[in-house]
């Protein structure tokens, strides 16, 4: 484990890097310790049982557990290439979300236009012309591989698209604001099994122009779209390498018994 | 022989149970029948009463001695304007309240405790408000026995309701859906005035028309700030007034005596001759259509908003 995050952090640039991350639920302590570097432009999964935090760990790199009283951080998450430690608190949460979005596990389109949706991250930082907005819509429309299917009905409700369509607009809408990190948190869990294929393709393609850290309960979609892998239980950072390696030759016994369905 | 037996004692208690489930059903029945017949037989009632004086004189006419001139003019305009009044302040009041509770209080002992006050608020006998109001609004500020008056006696009575309706519709909006406008970096006024407010509108508008609905009905406090019962005049129109003097100013009829329907209608209940009963009856009809109508305006435009919002 060691040897692997040293190896990553020495030869690929990082988007982040997690420095001994603890995060507590008032008095519950749910995530320990943790170490583990960010690749830019790639794609970082997180796997492991429910309940192993997974999701209170990305949770922690748009700063979500602001929203609710008594949560707190220790350590530090820091963000390249400027080094802002992102969970600190004299960091703004508002400034950590504008440059890090996130998509939900089920999808979370607001009531309104499927326009409105995509433009509501650019309005909320002031943006009103109405011919740039109209490009970065389209821009992350295009992004997210639902352009051709909506460009006509821009106007629409955005709940009248499919799950799948709904949550790729959830994906535009995570775009549109230019994110330096997309954080994915078990997107496609609520969707078929056709709509899930295309969303791990859009995550494929995505990490051309993003980092990626994306959530799943799913081992195969890990394997599938992931650079790079780490699996979490009950709060610890278990092992952390190259998806191929956590994969075919893990390195610890607790991460072979779950990667083979042993428990979990 | 055995299962014989058996399925006859299945069957006789069956034939037990289903008569239990047919007894409630009637009871049930009647319980309702008893609320919903008496109802319809008291506006029934008044309906055929009042009959004979719901034309079109009788809103254009101002109250009289003589039972077959006299008309509900000065009453219905002054609940219009005392309503307005109330609408005017009770609304946006009671919304930023609510929000305030829902959305930036601390949740401690002290928000809890006023959050069940509020809802106790809702409870309190109108007569109370009427003192409380007489001894504030009349003497205290000085604002006379005025339309002003009674607008501002009726916004805190129904302000309670008010709060109630729009947290619980607050409340309906999904973490998912407030999470989503966080995480695109937006701040807690953006998401309330972006998110929470359109997205809670039906709630709210419900809770308004509710209100007022009940407002409308209300005599006890108004007696007690001492609106008149017997009014033959409007209040000023604004910007009017007879040539060589000053005009009317704007806010003038603020401060104008005034009556409204329940008033009228009580007082007309207390006189002797029986043709007055007959005009107390059709104000009686008139504000129970008030009411109705404002119900249904209220489930309409539920329905209407709630149809573009889905989650």
């Amino acid at each position: 484990m060691e040897l692997s995050e040293a190896q990553v952090k020495a030869a690929v640039p990082l988007k982040a890097e997690v420095n001994d991350l603890n995060f507590y639920y008032g008095k519950v302590q749910a995530l320990k310790s943790i170490n583990m570097p960010i690749a830019e432009k790639q794609v970082t999964a997180l796997i492991g049982p429910s309940g192993c935090g997974k999701s209170t760990f990305l949770r922690c790199f748009n700063r979500m557990h602001d929203l609710y009283p008594n949560n707190r951080y220790e350590g530090e998450i820091v963000l390249h290439p400027d080094n802002t430690n992102i969970i600190s608190r004299k960091v703004d949460p508002m400034e950590v979300r504008m440059r890090i979005s996130m998509v939900f596990q089920k999808p979370n389109p607001f009531p309104k236009s499927i326009y409105e949706n995509v433009a509501y991250g650019l309005r909320v930082r002031g943006m009103r012309n109405k011919r740039d907005l109209d490009a970065k819509v389209e821009e992350a429309l295009r992004g997210a591989a639902l352009w051709n299917e909506v460009k006509d009905r821009l106007k629409d409700m955005a709940f009248n698209l499919s799950g799948g369509q709904q949550q790729r607009l959830c994906i535009a809408r995570a775009l549109a604001i230019d994110p330096e990190l997309v954080l994915f948190d078990e997107p496609t869990s609520a969707l078929d099994p056709i709509a899930t294929a295309s969303i791990e393709e859009l995550v494929t393609e995505l990490k051309e122009k993003v980092t990626i850290l994306i959530v799943t309960h799913n081992m195969q979609q890990a394997a599938r779209v992931s650079v790079y892998t780490a699996y979490m239980y009950i709060g610890n950072l278990i092992e952390f390498g190259d998806t191929t390696s956590v994969f075919t030759n893990p390195k610890r016994k607790e991460t072979e018994d779950y990667i083979t369905g042993r428990f979990g | 022989m055995q299962e014989q037996k058996d399925i006859k004692r299945l069957r006789a208690l069956i034939k037990r149970l289903k008569f239990n489930d047919y007894v409630f059903s009637l009871v049930g029945l009647i319980c309702m029948m008893v609320a919903v017949v008496t109802l319809l037989g008291l506006f029934t009632d008044l309906l055929i009463d009042g009959m004979a004086r719901l034309n079109y004189d009788f809103f254009t006419s101002f109250p009289s001695r003589r039972a077959a001139q006299a008309g509900i003019l000065s009453a219905w305009v002054g609940s219009v304007l005392v309503l307005s009044v109330t609408a005017f302040v009770a609304v946006p009041m009671g919304v930023a309240a609510a929000i305030y509770l829902e959305e930036y209080a601390p949740k401690n002992l002290l928000t809890a405790i006023i959050e069940i006050n509020v809802s106790n608020l809702a409870g309190v006998p109108s007569i109370i408000y009427g003192l409380l109001a007489l001894g504030l609004f009349v003497y205290q500020l000085d604002l006379g026995q005025s339309i002003l008056t009674a607008g501002l006696t009726l916004a805190l009575l129904i302000l309670p309701i008010v709060i109630v309706a729009t947290r619980e519709s607050l409340r309906t909006i999904p973490r998912e859906i407030r999470e989503a406008a966080y995480a695109l970096g937006a701040t807690r006024w953006q998401v309330i005035s972006d998110h929470v407010i359109p997205y809670s509108k039906g709630g709210i508008l419900t809770g308004v028309i509710i209100g007022m609905a009940r407002a409308i009905g209300e005599t006890a406090p108004i007696i007690t700030i001492g609106a008149l019962t017997f009014i033959a005049f409007l209040p000023p129109i604004p910007f009017t007034g007879d040539p060589g003097e000053p005009a009317v100013g704007m806010f003038d009829w603020l401060f104008s005596p005034f009556t409204v329907l329940p008033i009228q209608m009580f007082n007309w209940t207390s006189r002797p001759e029986a043709a007055f009963l007959i005009n107390a009856a059709a104000t009686g009809v008139v504000i129970i259509v008030m009411t109705l109508a404002m119900n249904a305006l209220a489930i309409y435009l539920r329905y209407k908003i709630r149809k573009n919002i889905k989650w």
